[in-house]
């Protein structure tokens, strides 16, 4: 590209941004005349350098905007309307660049639209007093002389911004270009494409791929200054040596000059790394217009607070941090902050604030995006995190608001109801997180309910200088970038935390939770000739570390101290092992390997099999979780190939001493909490045991408890619970794949009778003369719609499952016999509420009795679920209760 | 190679200048126009799961060099003299990498002309790095190709 194109394009994008903000504080303070001026002369040089390189287009849109401002110069009163205007010519003039950039010519085209329209509200603004006859005719010649006459005059206030050509230099680029440039202008572009194509055709790649040009305001080569950072890096590196050689001669004649050469070495590292720095408020500068333009489009008051504007971090960081922001910004306003109306019900002030500052704290740069408005919105990001399958109900129970909070990083979320223009199309923060993870970066969220939220973003100073801690295992040493590590925990034999099993996976129990460990020596295949034996296997350093939202702890064999290190890429003949993202040379001239936490990450990923835990209680829970799965529970019984049970309907895991079982009037029976348990076998293959222990699933209900005999518990497994090929063979519902296995899943309706031949008829007899009635049951939870049907139907329902309530009104429409129908209250799309209307509205299902599920309970929402239409109203876990419920409600309906 | 001699304004007064290096009772030679340097092993660090010819890297004068065993990448034995190797320090496509041998002989001028084609029975993981041998009195001398011994493959995917 032609130099005095790429120049003039950097230069002007960069007075554009100021024009922006400047015109949005104009906006608030019309009769700030400096702000004014300093908006006029920005256009003005614009104009001034489009006509000067021959970009008729350019030149005539700027010119149009500068009539205008010239009225409010003059005097003419300030309007939103004009404002806005001016403001999306200057984005016209911007897409113009950017084509410009790309092809180095600027693009066919017409701006009458926008000219127009300046020069309509040019001409139609008041002259400003004295005489009118002047202003009324809004010729260019005109317009340009009265331009041109201030010009003369134009002080500066302050210092040139980068980016800004003084005056002075202008007029004397106008006087030493030669003659024919301005005669001919249209020469320039023309000569800046002959040049461009002289160039290698590489060169245009470079271009494209080398960020934008025009976003640089360095204006020292980039890639000067890298190198420049490269040698500085190798220079700390060499000098860090030296020092490790002197230390060890006491005396040494180098001790002074060297203490010399390193201080020299410190100052020179810092200066280059300053070079490199740049205030985050480059990265704000476009904030306060995008404010402006959401403030108007969403009928909002928005102010935008900046704090700490002055702030530096490192120029790479800047580049990856701007989407970030902005797109936080932009949900502020949309999501966070109330309509004024709302507001003023709230008794807030009407206009919302959003705050954004930065400041520095130990090595990093925190930056926060707050805004006054009205919190996240915990119900909704719960209703979401479960209909997405992020977590279940009774992991959810668990945590606190914060770390439901934290669900709006899960790629995919977006709870806003409806998309706007600004927001709501579900990539939203997950892509904010990614961006930050990439730099090594965390982000936090805040928030209180109608007080507002506030996102910290804390990120690492720079990315050449990582501070690492440096470990040893096997006998090597390695570097773990610090900004992964949480904290170090040691683990001993006879101390509380102890390295613990779960077939053959280590865990650790930190803090009631339970941590997956990972050996790093076995990670890095090091330990092939050694055999861990058994006090080694429960002692060791534990760095415990988070990447995104994963946890674990990685075992090395000793922790050493924390040391600066600069990243050198590693040969291209070990790049492919992910477990390393660099390596370096520690102060002692030794090269170190950096532990890449992404890659270890994805490793135990592969290598982790689910955990279970027991706790007191005897009953099994899960951890983790996964996108729309069921927890089932994989066991052996009889043949080798494993089956499974949704781990929801079981009760239990027991193992109890074979020698209890006893047999009574043919049946096997074991004696359980007081009362006797009927034993049943999954298939006549399984044998049961008569020494030993015997692995049994308890299944309970209404007070009655059966055994299932099995010959092995395998594991508690997350997976989709699709049966694929149904099964002819009584007690299986079908073959699922879980976990790569083909698996039976097994279905608990058909053993439940055997164990109590009355399991089923107590209530029938309840229910009445009609063994199977027909119950719709609308859960958009995979996960319930799993746990319930098979209650539902060992009551003796014919169960219709379906996902939605639309899905629930079809089925209805359709002319089925529906008896009875239990739904869930929060369901996306339509709610449970409103398909109680729906279902009464209809003349031919109004009387239907509908059963409501719901999380809350609440006497609010039990008068309201009345009101609407339901007949009864239910907790989700009450399996009692929905039974009862269900007893009543179809019993009535016989009677009626 | 085999064009470069032809290339050449007088192929057969051509002389190339070898170093030349023992591994076990073989000698071997490269290019000098290759060579960078020849140093002592000192200080190699592992670098686990990576390919077995490479020993590891180590810091030369502020360079990370990848360290290839060139023992093992010639399918030749371990030592077992204890002695400490040394390297041969070369540069390729920008990125340093150290070839470790036994021990450094001499520098030979060698004529291209006398160099003779790999015999067809020489062993596959030699001949694959081999770019000829030259008879030298009383022993033979195997001209390894510097671009051959470093391309490993790029095993494994990235």
């Amino acid at each position: 590209m032609d130099d005095l194109l790429r120049e003039f394009l950097t230069e002007t994008n960069e007075s554009l941004d100021v024009v922006d903000v400047e015109l949005v504080r104009f906006e608030q303070d019309p009769n700030n005349a400096k702000i004014l001026d300093n908006i006029f002369r920005l256009v003005h040089t614009i104009k001034g350098t489009c006509g000067f390189l021959g970009l008729p287009r350019l030149e005539a849109l700027a010119h149009a905007a500068e009539t205008l401002m010239g009225k409010f110069r003059d005097g003419t009163a300030v309007t939103g309307e004009a404002v806005t205007l001016i403001l999306s010519t200057i984005d016209r003039i911007k897409a113009i660049l950017d084509e410009l950039e790309q092809n180095q010519e600027e693009p066919a085209g017409e701006d009458r639209d926008l000219i127009d329209e300046l020069e309509r509200l040019a001409l139609a603004a008041p002259a400003p007093a004295a005489d009118p006859v002047i202003a009324a005719p809004p010729t260019a010649p005109a317009a340009a002389e009265e331009t041109s006459g201030s010009l003369t005059y134009q002080v500066l206030e302050r210092p040139l911004r980068p980016g800004e050509v003084s005056l002075d230099d202008l007029e004397r680029a106008f006087r030493e270009t030669p003659g024919p440039k301005f005669t001919a202008p249209a020469e320039a572009p023309s000569a800046a494409k002959a040049a461009a194509a002289a160039a290698a055709a590489g060169e245009r790649d470079d271009d494209k791929t080398d960020a934008k040009v025009a976003n640089q305001s360095i204006r020292v080569n980039v890639e000067t200054l890298e190198h420049l950072m490269t040698m500085v890096s190798e220079l700390v590196l060499t000098r860090n040596q030296l020092l490790e050689i002197v230390r060890r001669h006491e005396d040494s004649e180098f001790k002074v000059p060297l203490q010399r050469l390193s201080n020299v070495t410190a100052e020179l590292q810092e200066g280059v790394m300053k070079t490199r720095m740049q205030p985050i408020g480059n990265a704000w500068q476009k904030l306060p217009r995008i404010v402006r333009d959401l403030a108007t489009e969403l009928n909002k008051q928005i102010e935008l607070e900046m704090h700490g504007a002055d702030t530096e971090l490192d120029r790479q960081v800047l580049d990856l941090i701007k989407d970030p922001l902005t797109h936080m910004v932009r949900n502020s306003a949309d999501h966070g902050l109330e309509t004024p109306a709302e507001r003023r019900a709230l008794g807030k002030p009407e206009k919302g604030t959003i705050r954004l500052s930065a400041y520095h704290e130990g090595g990093h740069i925190i930056i926060e995006i707050a805004d006054d408005g009205r919190g996240l919105n915990t119900e909704k990001i719960k209703a979401k995190a479960l209909s997405s399958g992020l977590v279940n109900e009774a992991q959810l129970e668990k945590l606190n608001e914060q770390q439901i909070h934290k669900f709006i990083f899960a790629p995919g979320f977006s709870t806003a109801s409806k998309v706007t223009s600004v927001s709501g199309r579900g990539v939203g923060m997950d892509v904010v997180r990614n961006n930050i993870d990439q730099i090594g970066g965390t982000v936090d969220v805040k928030s209180v309910a109608c007080a507002g939220s506030s996102f910290i973003i804390k990120i690492p100073l720079t990315l050449a200088i990582v501070s690492t801690l440096i470990v040893e295992a096997g006998g090597d040493r390695f570097a773990i970038p610090q900004l992964s590590v949480i904290e170090l925990v040691r683990a001993q034999t006879n101390s509380e935390h102890r390295i613990e099993r779960i077939k053959d996976t280590p865990v650790l129990r930190l803090r009631n939770k339970l941590l997956p460990l990972i050996r790093l020596k076995s990670l890095l295949k090091m330990d092939e000739n050694e055999i861990v034996s058994g006090d080694d296997a429960e002692n060791g350093f534990i760095v415990v570390t988070q990447v995104g939202n994963q946890t674990f702890g990685i075992v090395v064999d000793g922790v050493f101290h924390t040391e600066e290190i600069v990243v050198k890429p590693m040969s291209t003949k070990l790049r492919h092992i992910s477990m390393f993202s660099g390596n370096t040379i520690l102060g002692d001239g030794s090269v170190i390997m950096i532990i890449d936490p992404n890659g270890i990450a994805r490793a135990l990923g592969t290598t982790a099999t689910a955990q279970a835990q027991s706790e007191e209680n005897g009953a099994v829970q899960h951890h983790g979780g996964a996108d729309n799965t069921t927890s089932l529970l994989v066991f052996r019984a009889g043949s080798p190939e494993p089956k499974a049970v949704p781990l929801s309907l079981v009760t239990r895991l027991e193992e109890i001493d074979a020698t209890k079982i006893e047999a009574s009037n043919g049946r096997r029976l074991v004696q359980y909490r007081g009362q006797l348990m009927p034993l049943v076998r999954v298939n006549d293959e399984v044998q049961i045991r008569t020494e030993g222990t015997q692995p049994l699933l308890v299944f309970s209900d209404d007070g009655r408890s059966m055994g299932l005999v099995v010959d092995e518990i395998v594991d508690i497994v997350e997976d989709n619970l699709n049966i694929e090929v149904s099964s002819e063979t009584p007690g299986v519902l079908g073959s699922a794949v879980v976990k790569g296995h083909a698996t039976e899943i097994i279905d608990m309706g058909y053993f439940l009778p055997i164990a109590f031949e009355d399991w089923l008829r107590r209530k029938d007899k309840a229910v009445g003369s009609h063994v199977s009635r027909s119950l719709l049951f609308v859960d958009d939870s995979a996960f319930f719609r799993n746990m319930l049907t098979p209650v539902l139907k060992a009551a003796g329902y014919q169960v219709t499952t379906v996902p939605g309530a639309a899905d629930a009104l079809e089925v209805l429409k359709s002319g089925r016999r529906i008896d009875v129908v239990v739904t869930d209250i929060d369901m996306p799309g339509m709610n449970g509420f409103d398909f109680a209307q729906a279902v009464q509205a209809d003349p031919a299902t109004k009387d239907l009795p509908i059963i409501a599920l719901s999380a809350l309970t609440s006497p609010d929402a039990i008068e309201r679920g009345r009101a609407v239409g339901f007949h009864d109203f239910v907790a989700k876990f009450d399996r009692p209760g929905l039974i009862a419920a269900l007893k009543e409600q179809t019993a009535l309906g016989e009677a009626a | 190679m085999e064009t470069k001699m032809v290339n050449d304004n007088n192929p057969s007064d051509t002389l190339i200048e070898y170093v030349t290096v023992m591994l076990g009772e073989q000698l071997f030679g490269l290019p000098i126009s290759r060579v960078q340097d020849v140093f002592m092993l000192e200080r190699l660090t592992r670098v686990p799961l990576s390919q077995p010819e490479i020993a590891g890297v180590l810091n030369l004068r502020g360079r990370i060099v990848t360290a290839i065993d060139m023992r093992r990448r010639l399918g030749l034995p371990k030592r077992d003299d204890g002695k400490k190797p040394m390297a041969i320090g070369i540069e390729s496509k920008g990125e340093s990498y150290g070839l470790l041998i036994d021990t450094v002989g001499e520098v030979l001028k060698l004529s291209d002309s006398t160099r003779e084609p790999n015999p067809v029975n020489l062993d596959g993981r030699l001949a694959r790095v081999s770019a000829g041998v030259h008879r030298l009195d009383g022993q033979l001398l195997v001209v390894l190709d510097v671009d051959r011994v470093l391309d490993m493959g790029e095993a494994i995917a990235a």
